[in-house]
């Protein structure tokens, strides 16, 4: 009996650590629970992503001596003015936007038919490999891939020795590269969008008589719609900010991205390069609203 | 949704304002000494004696001027350094000359080896202190040609030590290319035989290679000087090079884009450091390069020491170390480029180094347009007009690209 006795006492009364001390203080006081959890990803927000933000928007209305190089604080329009004014700077913003609106839309045109037979008609095992298969570019890096290109598109690379022609260095080649860096941002959530859309409705739809191309219009597209709003995002703004693929094969040309980096590196002009950038912000917060209209961002 | 939107936007506005103010406050006297738009250097303390090292040196160098081992074990001058001196080195290559002038802004170097489009802001912005060059004793033996030059000093006073000096030459393919040209036509005219395989250097200071091709074939355009344009002949060189640019395959901004291009075919003519032609004629890729007619952009590059180091004394060792004549062969030789101390070439490891490079070509060494930095006060001497500064530069080097 005194054995048992014992026992009990030892579970019934728990001895008084520091931690057991304050994790009951802790209980006590949900709003300490909470913000002891919040902060840390709260400060990284704050800091690092809305901080930097601010920062670049100061920036852009500032100047620099254009001697010295160093950043003059002192409030002024010029940069603006400069962006709005020289016709340079117009044609590699609508530049840019081209670009990105192609890299997205080979992105769709190629992510969809497989996207839809990795959802719809693989055997798991098949969809498991194939996923695998979307992911594993992932795993190379951004530059070796890019330098591949580099290599596949110039005079006697590979394009050039099978097809008999290539596109050389230029706005094709980047495009074409962009397209296949960001292919599986595109694949993935359309996977996704595929494999939520049940398969009853496809039959439903053979059963009341639509041929393939109206289910596709009819069904498919509606329903996957959010989850390709939701892989442009991805494709559009990371074509948007580019700039090392269009160095390494975009021979001439020049994006709104080697601007910024030209006007951070070569001009160490940093308020011009934060004006620049203020436009890619401008852009996709536009674009983001108007992905926003088809639930897109729901769907993320 | 939307509160959480107007929340973000509140948060945000209110970062902004308080960032804001702690930026602009006091900002006014950071216009700095250059307001005028003329060149005045400013005053900066020299050093008077070289005491004990402080134990460390942090130097911001060119790729391949500050080799520790790293990129062959066998090309080491800063370890015999830090066994001499007892100066710990960390090393930082750059890769332009306006990322030095950023990077020097930092305040974290010590000592940086500039070129001449870099060395007069650095002065101009008080980032670099002029240098006694008494305290080097090496400094003795280094070329006359490349002492109290426009690059280096102001007004006479050393703002450095002479490192090394070389030529942005033409660089073809010899099997593409014939016959081997003479001139920068072949680059620059837009019914060259070679559109579309020609390559340019990407970086603002190749409009002066435009403007030394005009100046010859211009003369009604009165260039003496390519870093010295008005806007004129500003507007002239962005015309040719704007002329050159559907031609161009591609801009190349470093050494192992351009070999790479010219390897593949892409490339057949351009222009060129002889390091890169010795790269690509290392890998097999039948290259030559020239010196066309109409003459020759370059480089001369000087070791600066920072006006706020706290590392002195090891800077000035530093100094001495890389102008001696051992160090200052091995170093130059390592790179490919024509060495400051004469006195080089016979500890070279080719016997023919000097020659290559024309180290000891006075007349030669006179040819080359060396890199400056365009200011509004026109560097040839002109005043009845106003430069084009580098800010200009960029603006029309953006220009160019489209």
């Amino acid at each position: 009996m005194a054995g048992s006795h014992t026992a009990v006492r030892a579970v019934g009364l728990p001895r008084r650590t520091l931690l057991r001390r304050s994790s009951a203080s802790l209980h006590r006081r949900p709003w300490l629970r909470l913000g002891g959890l919040l902060s840390a990803p709260l400060l990284w927000l704050g800091v690092a992503y809305i901080g930097s933000l601010a920062a670049l928007l100061v920036t852009a209305f500032w100047s620099t001596d254009t001697f010295t190089g160093d950043v003059v604080r002192v409030w002024t329009l010029d940069n603006f003015a400069q962006l709005w004014q020289e016709d340079v700077y117009r044609t590699v913003v609508l530049r840019t936007l081209s670009v990105a609106v192609l890299v997205t839309v080979l992105d769709a045109l190629l992510a969809f038919p497989i996207a839809f037979y990795m959802a719809k008609v693989a055997t798991p095992r098949t969809q498991k490999l194939l996923v695998v298969a979307v992911l594993m570019p992932l795993w190379a890096s951004y530059l070796v891939k890019a330098y591949a290109w580099r290599i596949m598109v110039s005079d006697s690379g590979v394009i050039e020795s099978v097809l008999g022609v290539t596109p050389g260095f230029g706005l094709v080649a980047a495009t074409l590269t962009l397209a296949y860096l960001w292919l599986p941002f595109m694949i993935l959530p359309l996977f996704a969008g595929l494999q939520r859309l049940p398969d009853s409705l496809l039959d439903a739809s053979e059963d009341l008589g639509a041929r393939p191309g109206r289910t596709f219009r009819s069904v498919v597209l509606p329903s996957v719609l959010p989850a390709l709003a939701a892989g442009s995002i991805f494709t559009f703004s990371l074509s948007l900010g580019d700039y090392i693929t269009v160095e390494i094969v975009g021979g001439t040309s020049q994006l709104l991205g080697n601007v910024v980096y030209d006007n951070i590196g070569a001009a160490n002009n940093l308020p011009f390069a934060a004006a620049m950038a203020t436009v890619t912000v401008a852009v996709m917060v536009c674009y983001l609203a108007a992905v926003r209209r088809t639930g897109a961002l729901d769907n993320l | 949704m939307a509160v959480t939107s107007v929340r973000m936007l509140a948060t945000l506005s209110a970062l902004t304002l308080a960032i804001a103010a702690c930026g602009t406050s006091g900002g006014d006297e950071d216009t700095g000494s250059t307001s005028g738009g003329g060149f005045s250097a400013p005053d900066v303390a020299m050093l008077e004696e070289v005491g004990k090292g402080e134990g460390e040196l942090n130097i911001l160098a060119w790729p391949g001027y500050a080799e520790s081992g790293q990129t062959d074990p066998s090309v080491d001058w800063v370890s015999p350094f830090e066994d001499e001196t007892g100066c710990k080195v960390n090393v930082k290559d750059f890769g332009t000359s306006d990322e030095a002038v950023s990077l020097m802004k930092t305040g974290e170097y010590d000592v940086v080896s500039a070129s001449g489009d870099a060395s007069l802001r650095l002065i101009a912005a008080g980032d670099v202190e002029p240098v006694n060059t008494d305290l080097v004793p090496n400094y003795a033996d280094v070329a006359d040609f490349l002492k109290d030059r426009a690059w280096n000093s102001v007004d006479g006073q050393m703002y450095g030590v002479p490192h090394g000096w070389g030529a942005n030459p033409l660089m073809y393919n010899t099997k593409e290319v014939t016959p081997a040209p003479d001139s920068w036509s072949v680059v620059f005219e837009a019914d060259s035989p070679y559109a579309g395989e020609i390559t340019a250097y990407d970086s603002p200071i190749y409009i002066a290679d435009a403007a030394m091709y005009l100046k010859e074939t211009q003369p009604d355009l009165g260039i003496e000087d390519p870093y010295a344009l008005d806007e004129e002949q500003l507007a002239a060189a962005v015309d040719l090079l704007k002329q050159q640019r559907p031609n161009v395959s591609e801009y190349w901004s470093s050494a192992t884009q351009e070999v790479s291009a010219f390897r593949s075919g892409d490339t057949v003519v351009g222009t060129t450091w002889q390091y890169n032609a010795s790269l690509a004629q290392s890998k097999g890729t039948p290259v030559k390069t020239v010196v066309p007619e109409e003459g020759i952009t370059g480089w001369s590059d000087t070791w600066m020491v920072a006006a706020e180091s706290e590392h002195t004394n090891c800077a000035y060792m530093w100094l001495d170390w890389i102008v001696s004549p051992q160090i200052n062969a091995e170093a130059t030789e390592w790179f490919g480029e024509a060495p400051a101390n004469l006195a080089a070439c016979d500890l070279a490891s080719d016997e023919n180094f000097c020659d290559t490079y024309h180290a000891t070509d006075e007349k030669y060494a006179e040819s080359i347009y060396y890199w400056n930095t365009p200011v509004a006060e026109c560097l040839d001497g002109r005043t009845d007009v106003t430069c084009t500064d580098y800010s200009d530069w960029t603006t029309a080097w953006t220009e160019v690209k489209g």
